[in-house]
């Protein structure tokens, strides 16, 4: 059957809202991608019922009507992928928005078609393998340095294995020339640099691993208390106003991955562009590149159509398997999850489906399950270690985490950073709430850790059971008040005040404080400790607390996180001694024996 | 049954219809008519009714009638489909008029004049050509400049309850609006959904009176208009603020008020259409249709205007979390949150300290935009503020005299922040200046030790050194004081 045929007999029968159905679709193929009307607005099948299929269209369907031509690709939605990626921002179906604003403006016209990729561009690639040698699928056989931080490899797409009949040698190439010619079994295959890949769809790897590495990203509550692991999945569920976007900007931004894929699904305008103004001038604490170097944006913002969105988190995580495998560690941050469950329940409503939980599909469990489990640690095609972790913001209604979309991402994430109304009215960010968060990695990632402080668990430990007894104390406050309190406990209330103001809350806006290095963390937290237990055995000796209170270093703690950068560690040992000379003072004031002072928490 | 016939100049006709239930009409077998095309429903009186066709196949149409069905039938109706979707003339000429919820002149002027036509529901902006707005707005008001500052380009709500003064405050807001470095006076587009008549003419009459009406237009939905009219009053006033702003360069302050009563209009024909219900029986396409409204807020690059948006919302029952504030508070960036119980002290305007915030406003304050000390006395303030909360909780179970020294002066200091900062005349206008100046004087009130916030630079240049020595627990104080 030829497409002309099928043109004229497919066409549109009923439009509502973004859901077309079409009759004379006996060809059509399940999430098979079709254009709708004249204007040939991109829909995707998502049912087929005899020769009628369901396609939920990706663009506004205003004034199409019944009789509206139909037209099938054949293909599934894919994307395309190859040098040109990073940084670029792209709509939920990889159409790329700067080109969108050359074709039509500042406004997304519908039915505008714009490459994903510039296939005019010329890149220099340069072959890493020779005529005659065996490839097989994953394996790298040129590369191209697709930004100072990326060097892109081309890879033998899945599928295919063969010996290297011809390679071009170094030079500029499109990304649709020929840049080498496997013969396989079939038949001699072109490979080029640009292949297409369906977004519904994992991509291949060898297999999966344990994790064990942290994924740093600089915020000192996440790493030192509620860490990730390269390869992990994590929820940071929040109401409105408790800074989940700023915590995921601040998480895309210091994360020590090598690809970063963005994915704002559903939210605010302003907040990408804000994105998109803000990672070109700031550096990689690691390379000093500018970040926009490493990183690729999907914005499908909360005007964009809805089953755009629905697709945007696919899109995103397809973009990231690709990176993973070149053998990068990736990590995926995706804002909000919530809105993308609430997409798949708008669309499910117009298909007439049954509704489970508060109106969702039934299947939403299933399809946060497939999202999260394409993240992981593995080992590629290629036989390199690699990862995608994966960062999903959830927006509960009413900051309420009983509602369907939390519970369900609770059971397919190992690390939950819960945000708190309470901590955000007080203007205490991130408002990752101490005791309600969790992370399954601390075992994971303890072996890494160790090598930067033997005694870290410890460390953590005690300042987690720390903050535990400031919790319960202060309910015996709230009824009573704190001067009840004998100064063994109030010093627990002190020492917690401060690891609240002095470590867990971090500006993302100061210069000093907004990325904390591993070593950095450490080096705060064992001064905090420090002063705690000097404190208690000097309270033991029956020094008040008032005058550990007032002892010349609190002030300079609670300021060190900012007054110090990554390269002042010194400075903080600095500190610690001073914490330590001025404890031992006030100890040799008070006790006469002078030297109950414990040692203090280092090595 | 179903008969179509033609009438000269008046385009095809369908007479007759299935079925008709609450704002919807059914009309059968129907040709050439597109998703969401604009109807005309001729009811029995001659008088043609707007519409627009909500879910359309080969055997049927289902239309909204937005003019209420009121004594319509199905035998006696006669349709007429208009080829495009819901279509508003814009022009500049608007500017100074007053219009009915559907944009057609609700004052005794003739319809405006205008070539431009635009599609009511808009495009999205591309967020690569959206501009970051940065802009400081100055609002005169202390609790919004101080501690919520609006930038232009920004979205910010107000949740306010039943018989809070939102409708003062966003009056003396519209008043008051200025750019701190240029004297540019913003246009303004005001839609009001399902507001009473009253109200209506406390705004018109504000408007007046304060000379701005030259430079406003303002659509009206009242409360006893058809409710599905409401739908598209937001949609009609931004299709001519984005005229406004992205066609003549202007910078248009768009007020809407009550996104609450328009929910209830989606809620509504949501049910009239078999929907089902999400939470609290709202659609659970809410969240996408207030987005549509929304993000139709910004700066763009090629063009000098921009739209900075306030709607105000009251919460049913002063609940925060239900679905209209709730979802609300996810699209928009930030809220101002009005609080009933500094109302009922006498506190105007009466603006809660700890959940209202402005996204925004770290982009828009500090250096080069107000004053270097901006956004650290507003956090310093806030997370007093905060403590002085706990305080007050505290106070209420042990009783005030048993608190320690330094809680009774973080009384002083609530005390102080709601009398003499927030609290302000509905016709004062503050600087910026004023503002944080008054700030550091409140914050003053306390110890400059329980100031973790601020530097010591800033300390030393703005905090108010008294004679009294500050009264704090640590000898070592005094030292430091100097």
């Amino acid at each position: 059957m030829t497409d002309a045929s099928r043109t004229t007999e497919s066409m549109a029968i009923r439009i509502s809202g973004p859901i077309v159905t079409a009759a004379g679709m006996h060809a059509a193929q399940m999430y098979e991608v079709v254009q709708v009307g004249s204007l040939g607005l991109v829909g995707e099948v998502v049912k087929l019922v005899g020769d009628h299929a369901t396609i939920q269209v990706y663009e506004d369907t205003t004034m199409i009507k019944p009789g509206a031509p139909i037209k099938c690709t054949g293909a599934p939605l894919s994307v395309w992928l190859g040098p040109g990626l990073v940084g670029n921002i792209y709509d939920g179906i990889q159409r790329p928005l700067p080109g969108i604003q050359a074709a039509s403006g500042a406004w997304i016209r519908r039915g505008e078609k714009v490459a994903p990729l510039d296939t005019g561009k010329l890149w220099t690639f340069e072959p890493l393998v020779k005529p005659g040698e065996v490839v097989a699928e994953g394996r790298a056989i040129g590369k191209v340095a697709e930004t100072p931080l990326v060097d892109h490899l081309i890879m033998v797409p899945p599928g295919l294995t063969g010996t290297v009949r011809s390679v071009v040698g170094k030079g500029d190439y499109k990304i649709v020339d020929t840049v080498a010619v496997v013969e396989t079994q079939a038949g001699p295959r072109d490979v080029t640099m640009l292949q297409q890949w369906p977004v519904r769809m994992p991509r291949p790897i060898r297999q999966r691993l344990r994790i064990t590495e942290p994924l740093i990203t600089g915020q000192r509550i996440i790493d030192t208390f509620f860490p990730i692991g390269k390869g992990g999945a994590a929820a940071i569920p929040g109401g409105f106003g408790t800074g989940k976007t700023i915590t995921q900007h601040q998480l895309a931004k210091w994360s020590d991955a090598d690809i970063i894929v963005f994915i704002g699904c559903g939210e605010r305008g302003n907040e990408m562009t804000e994105v998109l103004r803000e990672f070109p001038e700031l550096k990689d604490p690691r390379s000093g590149r500018p970040l926009m170097e490493r990183t690729i944006l999907i914005a499908n913002t909360s005007n964009m159509p809805v089953a755009a969105r629905e697709v945007s988190i696919y899109t995103g995580i397809t973009l990231a398997e690709y990176y993973r495998d070149m053998g990068r560690s990736v990590a995926v941050f995706a804002d909000s999850t919530s809105r993308w469950a609430e997409a798949l329940r708008e669309l499910a409503a117009r298909l007439e489906e049954m509704p489970a939980e508060e109106g969702f599909p039934a299947s939403l469990p299933t399809r946060l399950a497939q999202f999260y489990e394409r993240g992981g640690a593995v080992t590629t095609l290629a036989g390199e270690r690699a990862s995608v972790s994966i960062v999903g913001a959830v927006s509960p209604p009413g900051g309420d985490f009983s509602e369907p979309v939390t519970q369900h991402t609770r059971r397919f994430i190992r690390c939950f950073w819960a945000l708190d109304t309470e901590l955000a009215n007080a203007r205490h960010y991130p408002s990752i709430h101490w005791l309600h968060s969790y992370s399954e990695y601390v075992e994971d990632v303890g072996l890494w850790w160790k090598k930067e402080a033997a005694d870290w668990v410890e460390l953590r430990t005690e300042a987690l059971t720390l903050l535990q007894r400031e919790e319960r104390l202060q309910q015996i406050v709230q009824l009573v008040g704190p001067d009840v309190l004998p100064d063994g406990q109030r010093l627990i209330l002190f020492i917690a005040e401060i690891m609240k103001d002095g470590f867990l809350a971090q500006s993302a806006f100061d210069e000093n404080d907004m990325y904390c290095s591993p070593e950095r963390q450490i080096a705060l937290l064992r001064i905090i400790l420090t002063l705690y237990r000097r404190g208690r055995d000097l309270i033991q000796g029956g020094v008040p607390l008032t005058r550990i209170r007032s002892l010349n270093c609190v002030p300079q703690i609670m300021r060190a996180k900012s007054a110090f950068g990554n390269d002042e560690l010194e400075k903080l040992d600095e500190l610690k001694q001073m914490v330590m000379e001025e404890t031992e003072a006030l100890a040799k004031e008070y006790i006469k024996e002078g030297t109950l002072l414990c040692t203090p928490p280092s090595t | 049954m179903h008969t179509t016939f033609d009438v000269e100049d008046r385009g095809l006709q369908y007479v007759g219809s299935s079925r008709i239930e609450g704002p919807l009409v059914v009309v059968e077998r129907v040709r050439d008519v597109g998703y969401d095309e604009t109807v005309e429903i001729i009811d029995p009186a001659g008088h043609p009714r707007l519409g627009r066709v909500l879910d359309i196949s080969e055997k049927q149409a289902v239309i909204q009638v937005l003019e209420g069905t009121t004594g319509l039938s199905n035998k006696a109706l006669r349709t007429r489909f208009l080829g495009e979707s819901f279509c508003l003339p814009v022009s500049r000429q608007m500017l100074g008029r007053v219009f009915d919820g559907l944009g057609r002149p609700a004052d005794d002027g003739p319809p405006p004049l205008s070539a431009e036509k635009r599609d009511v529901n808009g495009m999205p902006i591309n967020p690569y050509a959206r501009r970051y707005p940065r802009e400081f707005i100055q609002t005169g008001l202390s609790a919004i400049d101080g501690m919520n500052a609006l930038v232009r380009g920004q979205k910010l709500p107000i949740f306010s309850g039943n018989g809070l003064p939102h409708d003062r405050v966003s009056a003396q807001i519209m008043r008051q609006a200025r750019l701190l470095d240029e004297e540019v006076e913003f246009s303004m587009v005001f839609a009001a959904m399902g507001v009473k008549h009253d109200v209506a003419e406390f705004f018109i009459r504000n408007f007046r009176e304060s000379g701005a009406l030259a430079r406003a237009v303002m659509f009206f939905s009242l409360a006893d208009a058809p409710s599905v009219e409401r739908l598209l009053t937001p949609r009609v006033a931004l299709t001519l603020a984005e005229h406004l702003a992205f066609d003549c360069g202007q910078h248009v302050l768009v007020l809407l008020t009550d996104m609450t009563n328009y929910c209830e209009s989606l809620r509504e024909v949501g049910t009239a259409r078999g929907e089902i219900p999400g939470r609290k029986g709202y659609p659970g396409y809410l969240y996408s249709d207030l987005a549509s409204i929304y993000e139709r807020a910004g700066r763009i690059e090629g063009s000098p205007g921009s739209i900075t948006q306030m709607a105000i919302l009251t919460m049913p029952a002063d609940d925060i979390s239900h679905p209209v504030p709730d979802l609300t508070g996810y699209i928009t960036e930030g809220q101002i949150v009005l609080d009933r119980e500094l109302f009922q002290r006498g506190v105007y305007p009466p603006i809660a300290g700890l959940p209202s915030l402005s996204r925004l406003m770290k982009d828009g304050v500090g250096k080069g935009y107000t004053r270097e000390d901006h956004p650290t006395l507003a956090s310093q303030l806030f997370a007093c503020y905060a403590y002085v909360k706990r305080v007050r909780g505290l106070a209420d179970v042990i009783g005030e005299e048993e608190l320690s020294v330094l809680d009774k002066q973080y009384l002083k200091f609530g005390e102080a922040f709601e009398m003499r900062f927030l609290n302000q005349g509905e016709y004062e206008n503050r600087t910026i200046e004023t503002t944080l100046e008054l700030g550091w004087d409140v914050l003053s009130t306390l110890p400059k030790d329980e100031l973790h916030r601020v530097s010591d630079a800033l300390l030393k240049k703005y905090y108010r050194e008294k004679e009294e020595k500050p009264v704090c627990a640590a000898p070592l104080a005094e030292g430091t004081v100097a």
